[in-house]
């Protein structure tokens, strides 16, 4: 897929935020259906965000790198998440972890180099009583085990 | 004859196969031409029997557990009767039968989406109630059960509420934090995927009673179906008069939304929440003035908990004394222990306050999922404390664990064998922290950081350093704004207390 210019991802934000403005509150929900929509949030989105939302641009890049689901780079085609919280840790989780980083060859937040895939630590999915817990594109998986980590590895590098 | 068959729709089954087992069942009965009316409820909370399948028959629904696609077939054959994994009539089930199901009575019981079912199992008793109430009666109502914040901090939310509904505003809000990040725990999330239409009910009579007409519910973005049932479950609320100009059709206004948190662990503070919500970053605020007097927009705001607000409608449909009957000391009504972590059975478990540690993990937990004995107890999250067995008698209370050197916070305990490593779990509290810290209070934002820095002097052989990781604890617990950095503190020195053979022994990393 090829990045849309500029001039198109101007577009799009500006009728994303211009639809949501009247929320109470709406630069949340804006910057999540700026990243629905364009996958991450372009830096070019947020002074279009800004003037519809008559806010500084440091304002919206300083919320917009507050919160961790908002990318400013693309991810990989799938996200992978991993549980690193307690009770996961309970059942294993830093060898399952471990694992993951070995066979994807990637740190934290890092994407494969072929964009397969994006490796995100995530602090609970309130999967603690199947843990340990990972998520694949929104897609639960529980009592996450060497046999089906490698499986899911296997799924995401397909 | 058409079989009625459950299959939960919950996340944690989902993490367990559930959908496929719910295709398998659709397939095998097309296969066999066998009318099938397929239901995907909320979890009972059994989750080491997940995937739980129900069958209706004439003595009541039956289960069957854990059930992979591939055993689908043969429950057929079996006509969903003598099977190997055969459980008798679910509510008979020990770890079901032992439990008081006040807030999470419908909770598996039902299709979590259907009105139908919410009003046949009680549903809206507790707002119908309300609706010829004065505001002040409901307040006094919730007052008189005793209810106090499950979110953790524990305070009263009659009072909460009375404070709110006393304040003048052009407006005022009823506001759910739904941000569950507490590892361990997972009721919220189990709540709202299987019995939404409960919090909605709850957040309606909070507003009848303050004079609040907006709501929000605040989402955690990891839970994706917890937000899919949702918005659904509103939608529904809203075409049925639930929702609207008028509440059931003659009531005062009150309407709501959901919206999705953005992965910060602070946010599930209220006042970063409030923060986050009105489009800002999640930083802490300090107090006061407090949210209920100047809250969302500066206005009047009840901020309350899921489980909160989702008892609501249960004390006012049987009464307040119904409601205080249960519970211990100051602790009064149910508490939903989420049972987590390294144990043999894993769930969510409602009884009446007062059962002792020992026995949710000795005796209802069974014990470590691996066999190994039972090392340390986490309770209350990455903020609360490790216990001990030595503590193992301290029953479930907010003042119970408070003078147990604890908190109970949102009931979730994560059960660690006798591998842990505990000065590791204390790096994680301050690594943790440290992470997730807003940045706007120096005790949370530099000390942990420092934090991680000690326990690595700790690690690497430096005893002399403990004490310095006993005075920085010390500073963030008296200093931090917020819960964050002041009870980090918990988990990193009950580690430290009651395991310090941890945190002197010759380490096998420093030797290397």
């Amino acid at each position: 897929m090829a990045e849309p210019d500029a001039t198109e991802i101007e577009a799009r934000v500006r009728a994303i935020a211009a639809e949501l403005a009247p929320l109470e509150g709406p630069l949340l929900p804006i910057l999540h259906a700026v990243q629905a929509a364009c996958g991450h949030v372009p830096a070019a989105a947020l002074p279009v965000i800004a003037d519809v939302l008559n806010l500084s641009r440091a304002e919206v890049y300083g919320v917009m790198s507050f919160y961790h689901d908002f990318r400013a780079e693309p991810a990989g085609r799938k996200v992978l998440k991993i549980c690193r919280a307690e009770a996961c840790q309970a059942m294993g989780a830093d060898a399952v972890a471990a694992r993951a980083l070995a066979a994807l060859g990637v740190d934290w937040h890092g994407t494969t180099a072929d964009g397969a895939v994006t490796l995100e630590p995530v602090y609970c999915l309130g999967l603690c009583a199947c843990a340990p817990a990972a998520m694949i594109d929104g897609r639960v998986v529980g009592r996450v085990d060497d046999a089906r980590l490698d499986a899911l590895i296997d799924e995401v590098l397909a | 004859m058409t079989l009625r068959i459950y299959v939960p729709g919950d996340a944690a089954a989902r993490a367990l196969g559930a959908d496929e087992v719910a295709q398998a069942v659709r397939a095998e009965a097309a296969r066999r031409g066998v009318t099938v009316t397929l239901i995907r409820n909320g979890t009972r909370g059994m989750v080491w029997l997940e995937p739980l399948v129900e069958v209706e028959t004439a003595a009541g629904r039956t289960a069957f557990g854990p059930v992979r696609a591939a055993d689908v077939p043969a429950l057929f054959d079996a006509g969903f009767g003598d099977h190997a994994l055969a459980l008798g009539p679910v509510e008979d089930i020990p770890f079901f039968a032992r439990q008081t199901r006040l807030t999470f009575a419908r909770c598996g019981l039902t299709d979590p989406l259907s009105l139908e079912d919410y009003r046949a199992h009680g549903g809206l008793d507790g707002l119908r109630a309300a609706l010829p109430m004065a505001p002040g009666e409901i307040v006094q109502t919730v007052t008189e059960s005793g209810l106090r914040g499950r979110g953790g901090a524990g305070f009263p939310t009659g009072l909460k509420w009375k404070t709110v509904s006393e304040a003048e505003g052009p407006r005022k809000y009823i506001i759910c934090n739904a941000d569950e990040g507490d590892s361990g725990t997972f009721a919220d999330r189990m709540l709202m995927e299987g019995d939404p239409f409960a919090l909605i009910e709850g957040m309606v009579i909070a507003g009848l009673a303050v004079g609040a007409t907006r709501g929000y519910v605040y989402l955690r973005s990891e839970y994706p179906d917890a937000i899919r049932v949702m918005h659904a479950a509103v939608d529904i609320a809203r075409r049925a008069g639930i929702l609207g100009a008028h509440v059931l059709g003659t009531g005062p206004a009150f309407d709501m939304e959901i919206r999705v948190g953005a992965g910060a662990y602070v946010c599930g503070e209220e006042t970063s929440l409030l923060n986050s919500l009105e489009g800002k970053r999640g930083v802490v605020r300090a107090k006061p003035p407090l949210p209920a007097h100047q809250g969302f927009l500066g206005r009047p705001t009840v901020v309350n908990n899921v489980i909160s607000l989702a008892s609501v409608p249960v004390i006012l449909a049987r009464g307040a004394q119904h409601y205080a009957g249960f519970g211990l000391g100051r602790s009064r009504g149910t508490i939903p222990v989420q049972i987590a972590g390294n144990v043999k059975h894993g769930g969510l478990f409602e009884a009446g306050f007062g059962m002792t540690l020992g026995a949710l993990v000795d005796d209802i937990a069974g014990g470590t999922a691996t066999g190994r004995p039972v090392k340390a107890v986490q309770v209350g999250g990455p903020l609360g404390a490790y216990f001990p067995r030595e503590k193992f008698d301290t029953p479930f209370g907010y003042e119970e664990f408070d003078g147990a050197g604890g908190l109970i916070g949102h009931a979730g305990i994560v059960v660690f064998d006798d591998q842990a490593d505990m000065l590791k779990q204390a790096r994680f509290a301050m690594e943790f922290c440290a992470i997730e810290s807003c940045g706007k209070c120096t005790p949370c934002r530099i000390g942990a950081v420092r934090g991680v820095e000690t326990v690595d002097r700790i690690a690497a052989g430096d005893t002399a350093a403990i004490g310095l990781l006993t005075e920085l604890c010390d500073t963030m617990r008296d200093g931090s704004l917020c819960a964050l950095g002041g009870f980090t503190p918990y988990p990193v020195m009950s580690a430290l207390t009651h395991f310090p053979e941890d945190f002197t022994a010759p380490r096998k990393e420093a030797a290397e």
